[in-house]
């Protein structure tokens, strides 16, 4: 079941938006042909393989790979002596910034390993076999350190500590001794203390969440080709292959005018490719060996050395009046970053409040380097986590009031005009009609079974704009190729060329979108923050109405009139010169067919830095049903709903919401890293690493709510991540309504969910 | 390490390759075959992305030896459609909008149209469970499901048509 609401503002009279067309990459992607990062070869490449660290912190005494070199049919081996030694200097690369020294020491470590899988050395071999039997022969002495896994454990001042040149910033007193805490995070607002001491009830809990995986399905994978004139190749699968070019000209110390990155069609990301593993490697291997080297991540590679979101601990604690206004809030997070700074804890600082109208509150965070890999942004980075600690609270103190859980929500939310906690004043959001479409909903109203719980929560993402290139060439017949810079992750071609089209007012299927080369079209920054729908389609429409505007001026040449009795109605242009009546309307496919005469080719390209990106909220309600002999927990009914602005192509914002349940059920009830005593994953695959499959989950129900963003031609705001932010604290919610117990830690599977329940009996 | 030849039929044509012992049928098809519709997401028989049929039988590629494929069927995503017509099932994933990034996508066509040709009929359970070996992280299998039992359907309807 999926509806749509609509507010009459959002109604206007659109043909392609809206509906839904088959997407330009389908037929490609259902019968095999598409080519994803590892499909790719080039003549001569040799196969690159990683050698990675067995322990999870230790000093690397030396490394020996005269024995692999001289291996027959080994042409390249390369440690971290192949690659400059880069100062600390920060790059902005969109929805959060990375240190270059950081990134290129968790491609290569250098001096020390950091996590069990670090990379300490590579080898480009003529086979897989040669490759393999190489990094055996490659000999590393490690003389092995403490180590720490956990946020709590790591922040104690008897830690071992990662890094001995890191200060804890943002302290009122800069400290003197290094320490595994990067950053303090602080927002204030209000007296929290006076306005505990006024409250009427207060509840208060601490919560844990484990390191989860993005758990994308296909594995990182690139071909990179290093030519004898200094020009590079890379065709990798990534988030962004502007964002690849960056990286690794910083990490080679390289200039981005000699390299070209190809996206390839992306299995998958959600935030974990958008940074850069395997590619300053293949292009180290490349340069070394003088051949094209590929290389691809197996599974257990993925889980040890890539990017999951970080484990938590987190202590929420709410003061409300008996009316149920909330009055004072203190949130404290502290989040495992891995084994450099950068977790997300700032963003689950901001987002942590955002659904609601608070006058006193004290959020902390606290970023904390630990001997876990380098987490990397996992969809709406940081605000599930923090949502799952605020929505248990807030469900637990609905319970103490006796008030219903939407209505606590309506009584304390956010609406336009207010201030939000992280800052700006909400503008044109969605929420209360979101939380009133799931009050009203059927799912809401419908009886529950024994053994079944019900839960509701809320979740709130900013997305983002930002820079963004297109480009639309007009074909002689008139057909429109749309040329951006962000992959299609998700269905994003499609929504692409249904703006085109409706702008230009053609058919949907004469419109071909592509994605372009770094070389091909301007830069974009990489396909993230929810913002390719928003940003890089508005700078395609821009591009379409520039498109028009030349062709009105054609059609005025034609006809010898002035350009204001040339307008664009439906595809062609039409004369409304009162002294020309005889002028007949000319299409866009009869204009484009005599572009020779008129000036040329017919072809507009927009760059921008789009702002205004508007906010996102969903209100998720998830029934689910225990069974008290093992524990299993299953999902019977799942609604989301969720502010969408303008769904382009509805089926595929359904299919975001969707997804993003998935992955929150996913790292509700199972999904966790877990470590053995030594630090070393013991679960890097996907039997252990249990992620949910089809038999698993039900139907899931979405309702798009469209208040639309004005700052965007169609209304539209950034969906993909919204979704994923609500079903942690939704699962948790509807187990503390099953079986009568508050869970705070996840996952809530069922050995923890039988303990629960021995707990409650005993 | 002697290379062992191999011949098989894939897709309904005749196929021969160079086999190391090791080497699985993923392996062959996508390197020795060229044939990349099959994916690697595991490797170790968890994802179902490399899904193929092997005389008939639903199997992981990636935990058949491809020695093991001597005078066998295989058929791969690559042969689903026929003649320049998708399978119904490729058509009603698109119409369904089952997939986005499309990764998952050969190996759960694969492994529906081997439920469809076991099963004409499946409940939305059967479903599930049938297709509980192919993991899909972007779509939450809902779109996937309503795709397969649509396409059940309308096969159903050419049957008695
Ligand atoms: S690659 Fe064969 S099951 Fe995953
Ligand atoms: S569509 Fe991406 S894994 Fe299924």
């Amino acid at each position: 079941m999926s509806e749509t609401l609509d507010k009459p503002a959002a109604q206007a009279t659109l043909n392609v938006v809206g509906t839904r067309p088959i997407r330009p990459d389908g037929a490609d992607k259902v019968t095999g042909r598409a080519t994803y990062g590892a499909d790719y070869n080039m003549p001569g490449q040799l196969v690159g393989r990683i050698l990675r660290s067995p322990h999870a912190h230790a000093r690397i005494v030396s490394i020996d790979a005269s024995r692999a070199r001289a291996l027959p049919g080994v042409k390249a081996v390369v440690t971290s002596a192949d690659f400059p030694d880069l100062a600390s200097e920060m790059h902005d690369g969109g929805e959060a910034a990375s240190n270059l020294r950081d990134l290129s020491l968790n491609v290569m470590a250098r001096g020390k390993v950091l996590y069990d899988g670090h990379a300490v050395a590579a080898v480009a071999a003529v086979s897989a076999a040669v490759a393999e039997e190489a990094l055996s022969r490659i000999k590393v002495i490690y003389e092995t350190l403490p180590h720490v896994i956990d946020v709590e454990p790591a922040m104690s001042p008897d830690a071992p500590v990662l890094h001995d040149y890191m200060f804890t910033e943002g302290l009122e007193t800069p400290p003197t001794v290094a320490s595994n805490i990067a950053k303090r995070h602080k927002n204030v607002r209000g007296d929290v203390d006076a306005a505990f001491a006024a409250a009427d009830v207060i509840v208060e809990d601490r919560y844990t969440t484990q390191a989860v995986h993005q758990g994308y399905i296909e594995p990182q994978a690139c071909v990179a080709a290093w030519a004898e004139d200094g020009r590079c190749e890379v065709w990798s699968s990534s988030q962004g292959q502007f964002m690849v070019r960056t990286y690794c000209a910083k990490i080679l110390g390289l200039e981005i005018s000699d390299i070209r990155v190809t996206p390839a069609e992306i299995g998958g990301g959600f935030g974990g490719k958008t940074t850069v593993y395997l590619e300053p490697i293949a292009l180290a291997l490349s340069r070394a060996s003088g051949h094209p080297v590929k290389m691809v991540m197996t599974r257990e590679d993925v889980f040890r050395a890539t990017g999951p979101t970080s484990g938590a601990v987190m202590h929420v604690k709410l003061g409300a009046l008996s009316d149920g206004t909330i009055t004072a809030a203190t949130v404290e997070l502290k989040f495992q970053a891995g084994a450099f700074p950068g977790s997300p804890v700032g963003a689950a600082c901001m987002t942590a409040l955002a659904c609601y109208d608070i006058a006193n509150f004290t959020i902390v965070g606290w970023d904390v380097v630990t001997n876990t890999p380098k987490t990397a942004a996992y969809r709406a980075p940081g605000a599930p986590i923090a949502a799952f600690a605020v929505e248990s609270a807030v469900d637990d103190l609905a319970r103490k009031l006796g008030m219903d859980p939407i209505a606590l929500r309506e009584k304390n939310a956010v609406r336009d005009g207010t201030k939000a906690s992280y800052g700006p004043t909400f503008q044109n959001i969605g929420y209360v009609e979101t939380l009133a479409a799931i009050r009203d909903s059927d799912h809401y109203k419908s009886p529950l079974k024994p053994n079944q719980g019900r839960g509701v929560a809320v979740g709130f993402w900013f997305n983002i704009g930002g820079e963004s290139t297109a480009a639309i060439h007009i074909s002689e017949d008139g057909s429109a190729a749309v040329v951006t810079g962000n992959p299609d992750i998700g269905g994003s071609r499609a929504s692409m060329a249904m703006m085109a089209a409706e702008t230009l007012g053609v058919p949907v299927e004469r419109v071909r979108p592509m994605i372009g080369d770094t070389a091909s079209i301007g830069y974009s920054m990489l396909t993230g923050g929810s913002r390719t729908t928003f940003a890089t389609g508005m700078a395609v429409v821009q591009a379409a109405e520039k498109v028009i505007l030349d062709l009105r001026q054609r059609a005025a040449k034609l006809w010898e009139v002035s350009l204001d009795h040339v307008v664009w109605r439906m595809g062609q242009a039409e004369c409304i010169d009162p002294a020309k009546p005889e002028k007949k309307p000319m299409t866009l496919a009869a204009l484009a067919a005599q572009s020779g005469r008129t000036g040329g080719p017919i072809s507009a390209q927009v760059t921008l830095n789009a702002q205004g990106a508007g906010p996102g909220f969903g209100v998720h309600l998830c029934d689910l049903e225990v069974d008290p002999e093992t524990g299993h927990t299953s999902i019977v009914r799942y609604t989301a709903a969720q502010d969408v602005g303008r769904a382009i192509h509805p089926s595929y914002v359904e299919g975001q919401i969707q997804g993003g349940v998935a992955q929150g059920v996913g790292w509700a009830l199972n999904e966790a890293y877990i470590f053995d005593r030594d630090g070393r994953m013991e679960n890097a695959g996907f039997l252990d690493y249990r992620m949910p499959v089809a038999s698993d989950l039900p139907m899931l129900d979405t309702i798009m709510i469209e208040v639309p963003n004005p700052r965007h031609p169609f209304g539209a705001k950034g969906v993909g991540e919204v979704p994923i932010v609500p079903p942690l604290a939704a699962v948790a919610n509807a187990m503390r309504g099953a079986i009568g117990v508050r869970m705070s830690s996840l996952p809530l599977s069922p050995p923890a969910v039988l303990a629960a329940l021995d707990g409650k009996g005993g | 390490m002697s290379k062992i030849h191999i011949t098989t039929t894939v897709n309904g044509d005749p196929a021969e390759f160079l086999a190391s012992p090791g080497m699985t049928l993923l392996d062959a098809l996508r390197d020795e075959l060229g044939l990349t519709g099959a994916k690697e997401g595991c490797g170790s028989g968890d994802c179902g992305a490399c899904s193929v049929m092997l005389d008939g039988r639903l199997v992981c590629s990636c935990l058949v030896l491809a020695p093991e494929v001597e005078g066998c069927r295989v058929e791969t995503i690559e042969g689903m459609a026929q003649g320049g017509q998708l399978h119904p099932l490729q058509q009603k994933f698109l119409e369904h909008a089952a997939l986005q990034c499309g990764f998952c996508t050969p190996g759960l066509l694969v492994a529906a149209k081997a439920l469809l040709d076991a099963h004409p009929d499946p409940t939305e359970v059967e479903a599930r469970y049938w297709l509980a070996g192919n993991l899909c992280r972007c779509t939450g299998y809902d779109k996937i499901i309503r795709a397969v039992m649509d396409a059940a359907a309308d096969l159903r309807q050419e049957r008695t048509a």
